[in-house]
């Protein structure tokens, strides 16, 4: 398996570490029910879906893959930062009204 | 025995080699199996289960019978195909799974007790007793039955992995793989143009026939020296491909010296024996050809029958006659090739037995049309075949015959993403299907056009049509003018009538297996390959799987698409760990981390112990003491009394600096830190997603945007992950950035009540109580180098770390160890640390083991309510803050003499030893020359409402049970008095 770090280029897969499914994060005042949702409710559907990989052995750059489970294709690959599931637009906005 | 002006081998360069101990010739470019048939040598090996004599029956890879053993001790590889070892001088090979010898071999009375040893035979006899399974019925099964033996040696030889980058892999280099080389060669494409065999060629160096109006090993070598001559093509000979992943990733294995004598193998001469390689491939051509299969019949497993196209290729490429007399028995035309061959080269053919009917005829030999081969005889060499017609039955003497039961396309690496091939009733065989794998195309005899013409033709367009894919454009070459005969067939698996006929020679399957298998309900294609263990010897049923659906398919009732094929999986040959695993052996298992102060350990003869990749110092032993534990006893004595150094730099740190560095650290931490002052050191715990401990550890506030963090040593990579993930993923907003350095800076822990002294004197500053109170840090100057001083300590007493750039680490840790012991203190190591934390209640990923939350360590005060940190949604879940979870606790022995042990389990002493009982578990222990017993730490159900309780400890592995008293976690000076002195 290979994917092709945004910083990099295109690397074999025993550079990366897999870290899990990429969901949108919740706030962290969210409370239990989205937390819980988040951390443990996963679909675990077939067909194309977003994980993390991290470029450890690389850049350290955490990337957002999306990947067909099924197939194996890879389909895409952002770096975290641009994968919108953090909490900076939500949070900052909180801050500021704080 | 030899034909004159035959084959491609040196016929005046001779090479002397032994089997079985007995001296041999051979020439070069022999293949160990081409020079054993050319000296009138059958008898190579005994079979698997019931030991019976076999021969050479194959040319290549697929060969299922004549597996060799070469080298000695270490070295010894069990296992070799012979039809794929070069010769070299001094060559030493013998057979295996027989004795006293090949010849007359004690277990061949196997083949007598044949009816009870039929498929599942294990299964059905050696039921009871239950107790003899492991002590009789297997160890006598496993000396019976086998292949070849290591040595039990370490193996010295040297293994090599590799990584290969290509535009196109070319898969094979018969006529289709040499087209695609060079089609997609003069397109200027990177090419890779891997062959498993040691020269390049493939079918076309078997064969007689002409390409472009010459020989067309005349045509191939003119293919090879273009090829050759392109800087773009690579040519790997004696590289299968293995395997094929995602993403175009393939794997291979390179035979790089079992083709030369050991001198020249050997390390000095840095020539590995095998490389693993990696092949990242954009696209690929498939051109693995076909192998050919048996046809099954009655004591169809003699030396002697081959074939045809092995026997073929043995005539035409090594220039050796597998017989004097031989037959052929065949379903197909190409089969007749081999008569023909045989005859032209004054070989005389006593038959060929062609079970169609409207077989072709042959010129200079007879066809027996309509007949089938149905028995043979000879015990360690064919002697006769019995042939079956309308006329009945007749016995031809023979001594080589030559089978055919048509080829099967090698489509086993389009199956490795899980594709299944499609059954073609026309070929009698299963055609790859299309896109099975991304970027390959496949083409010649393994996408069933078996003519050459066909395969050169295919070739050139599979390079074209692959390289289109990835935007490289070919020109369209012209297609050599070449045989293209029509391949005709007609099924015949299993000729029927009584007694054993063979499918799969390396795992003694025989057709009657098969039928039981189906008879006993083991209907499933893949029940029946595990009931009869059909094709799962180390030639994984390469010339066999085929046939024994094709018979499982018959003896259901069901037709061969219906009966479907078993799962093709990698590796295509076999494949040594050795070589998969090359480069981590011995030390090059995982890397080894040293500390500065290594050196220093090494001269005082400090024992090393491994934490995680480190290597620390575990206890520094001093002339008169024998045991671990006098040393330890000593280094805790003489650090509550004293001052000790210990070498903690493998601890993680790093280096945060940046505007919103602060609150980086309110997110990780569940305490806030954002109102840490500069110059000070604050404790914090980091949660996971789940609410649990993820680690613990300080931060110090260096600057006013700098702070550093020290982890845990086994969480300093996770920890470095998460704060990736936080700043990448969570706050990519925020303008913070961080590096480790644990490496950069050499750190030592100054403890004791002489710590003060140790350390006044060394550095320029003044250190005191005003200066550096408890948890002050700063940066100091230690004897002209810049370092950092942290008031902060895992012991309980007054204690510095001292941090130095690592240059510098060695002479400090010396200086600090000299001037310690001038004043009555002295070097400490891991054990000696482990019990003053435990004295002092402090933890570590013992008890943090990822059950744990802040609430069971009596730290929930340390989740800050005012903030939100990481973990802490789920941290307030319910149940999480049950008084009954097991809880940190401290322990002792009611008697003062007994031993505690870690990993002991903790009962109601009034209720019984069983799980449902089960109230808790030590996670810590050590004997405390302090309090002078043994003290632990507990996680312990409603632990710290017990305290004062006895409670039971059960260790069933150690043999102990013991009684202790539950008591607070912090044994040693509770109210930290030390600390702040």
């Amino acid at each position: 398996m290979r994917i092709t770090c945004p910083l990099c280029g295109e690397r074999d897969r025993r550079e990366f570490t897999y870290k899990g499914t990429a969901r949108a994060i919740p706030a962290l005042d969210a409370g239990v029910g989205p937390w819980d949702d988040y951390v443990h409710m996963r679909d675990n559907l077939p067909g194309a879906i977003d994980e993390w990989w991290q470029h450890d052995m690389g850049c350290g750059s955490w990337l957002m893959v999306t990947r067909n489970t099924v197939s194996h294709e890879m389909i895409a690959v952002v770096a975290g930062e641009a994968s919108g599931l953090g909490l900076a637009e939500a949070q900052a906005q909180a801050e500021d009204q704080a | 025995m030899r034909v004159a002006g035959k084959g491609l081998v040196s016929g005046n360069r001779t090479v002397n080699f032994s089997f079985n101990g007995k001296a041999y010739m051979g020439l070069e470019g022999d293949t160990l199996a081409s020079a054993l048939l050319a000296n009138g040598v059958h008898l190579v090996g005994r079979s698997f289960k019931y030991h019976r004599p076999r021969g050479i029956l194959t040319a290549g890879s697929e060969e299922p019978n004549a597996l060799v053993t070469v080298g000695q001790g270490g070295a010894t590889d069990p296992n070799i195909r012979a039809t794929q070892q070069e010769l070299f001088e001094g060559l030493a090979a013998k057979s295996q799974n027989c004795w006293p010898s090949v010849e007359r071999d004690v277990m061949a009375l196997n083949d007598l007790a044949a009816p009870f040893l039929g498929a599942g035979f294990y299964y059905k006899t050696f039921m009871w007793p239950a107790p003899l399974w492991e002590k009789l019925y297997e160890p006598i099964i496993r000396r019976a039955a086998g292949l070849g033996a290591l040595s039990g040696a370490a193996n010295k030889d040297a293994y090599e992995k590799a990584f290969a980058f290509c535009d196109l892999l070319v898969i094979g280099s018969g006529p289709a793989g040499l087209m695609a080389a060079l089609t997609a060669g003069r397109a200027g494409a990177d090419v890779i143009l891997a062959e498993e065999d040691s020269r390049m060629g493939g079918r076309l160096l078997a064969e007689v026939e002409d390409i472009d109006g010459r020989p067309a090993r005349v045509w191939v070598a003119e293919a090879l020296a273009e090829l050759e001559g392109m800087e773009n093509v690579r040519l790997m000979t004696r590289t299968a491909i293995t395997g094929a992943y995602d993403q175009g990733t393939y794997s291979a294995l390179e035979r790089v010296s079992h083709h030369l004598p050991p001198s020249q193998s050997l390390k000095t001469v840095n020539r590995p024996r095998e490389c693993f390689w990696r092949i990242a491939a954009k696209a690929s051509v498939l051109a693995a050809g076909a192998i050919e299969r048996p046809i099954a019949f009655r004591n169809n497993d003699r030396p002697g029958i081959m074939t045809a196209g092995a026997v073929r290729a043995y005539l035409n490429r090594w220039g050796v006659a597998p017989g004097e007399r031989v037959t052929v028995f065949a379903n197909n035309d190409n089969a007749h090739r081999t008569a023909r061959d045989l005859v032209a080269a004054g070989v005389h053919v006593a038959a060929l037995i062609d079970s169609r009917h409207d077989a072709p005829d042959g010129e200079g030999f007879a066809v027996i049309k309509g007949a089938v081969v149905c028995d043979s005889a000879g015990r360690q060499r064919l002697e006769s075949i019995t042939v079956r017609s309308v006329n009945g039955e007749e016995k031809i003497q023979t001594d080589c015959l030559a089978m055919s039961g048509g080829w099967n396309p090698s489509v086993h690496l389009t199956c490795h993403m899980n594709a299944r091939p499609q059954w073609n009733r026309e070929l009698a065989a299963f055609l790859p299907i299309p896109g099975a794998v991304p970027g390959m195309v496949v083409a010649g005899a393994a996408n069933g056009s078996f003519s050459t013409t066909g395969a050169l033709r295919e070739g050139a367009e599979a390079a074209a049509q692959a390289l289109a894919q990835i935007g490289t454009k070919a020109e369209a070459a012209a297609i050599p003018v070449a045989q293209d005969a029509p391949y005709r067939i007609t099924p015949l698996w299993a000729v029927p009538g009584k007694g054993r006929a063979w499918l799969d020679f390396q795992n003694d399957v025989t057709v009657k297996d098969v039928n039981q298998a189906a008879q006993e309900n083991f209907r499933s294609v893949e029940h029946m390959k595990r009931y009869t263990t059909q094709g799962m010897a180390t030639d994984q049923g390469k010339n066999s799987n085929v046939a024994a659906l094709a018979v499982l398919a018959d003896a259901t009732g069901r037709s061969i698409p219906e009966t479907g094929v078993t799962t093709f999986r990698p590796p295509f040959v076999p494949t040594s760990i050795a070589a998969m695993a090359a480069g981590a052996e011995d030390q090059g298992f995982k890397p080894q981390r040293y500390l500065t102060s290594h050196p220093v350990g090494l001269e005082r003869g400090a024992h090393n112990i491994e934490v995680g990749l480190w290597y620390r110092a575990s206890y520094y032993p001093k002339p008169g003491e024998s045991t671990w534990k006098q040393s330890c006893d000593r280094e805790v004595m003489m650090v509550r009394n004293a001052v000790g150094v210990c070498d903690v730099s493998t601890l993680g740190k790093i280096d945060i600096k940046g505007p919103d560095a602060a609150k980086l650290l309110d997110l990780v931490y569940s305490n806030t830190f954002s109102t840490l002052k500069l110059g000070r050191v604050r404790y914090g715990l980091m949660l996971r997603d789940d609410g649990f401990v993820m680690d613990d550890g300080t931060t110090a506030r260096l600057g006013e945007d700098h702070y550093v963090m020290t982890t845990t040593t086994a969480a300093a990579g996770q920890v470095m992950s998460h704060l990736e993930y936080l700043t990448q993923v969570v706050r990519p907003d925020w303008d913070v950035r961080f590096t480790s350095v644990t490496d950069q800076w050499a750190q030592f822990s100054v403890a004791g009540p002489k710590a003060r002294d140790l350390i006044d004197g060394l550095v320029d500053e003044d250190v005191n109580g005003e200066t550096f109170p408890f948890m002050a840090c700063g940066a100091v100057t230690v004897k002209g180098v810049a370092g950092r001083l942290f008031r902060i300590s895992f012991s309980g007493e007054h204690a510095y770390e001292i941090a130095v750039p690592a240059r510098y680490g060695e002479a400090l840790f010396r200086l600090l160890t000299a001037r310690a012991e001038e004043i009555g203190g002295g070097p400490y190591g891991l054990e000696a640390l482990n019990v003053l934390r435990i004295e002092k209640g402090f933890i570590t990923h013992a008890e943090i083991n990822g059950t744990v939350n802040a609430f069971d360590l009596g730290m929930q005060g340390m989740v800050s309510a005012k903030k939100d940190c990481w973990g802490k949604a789920l941290s307030e879940r319910e149940g999480l803050m049950d008084e009954e979870r097991m809880r940190l606790v401290g322990l002792k022995p009611v008697d003062h003499a007994k031993e505690i042990s870690s990993g002991a389990h903790l009962f109601d002493p009034e209720a019984t030893v069983e799980r449902v009982n089960d109230l808790g578990y030590v996670t810590s222990v050590g004997f405390s020359p302090t309090l002078g017993h043994m003290i632990g730490l507990a996680m312990l159900s409603a632990g710290p409402d017990r305290m004062g309780d006895t409670i039971r400890l059960v260790d069933h592995t150690r043999g102990i049970d013991t009684l202790c008293e539950v008591v607070n976690p912090v044994f040693f000076d509770p109210e930290g008095g030390r600390v702040r002195g």
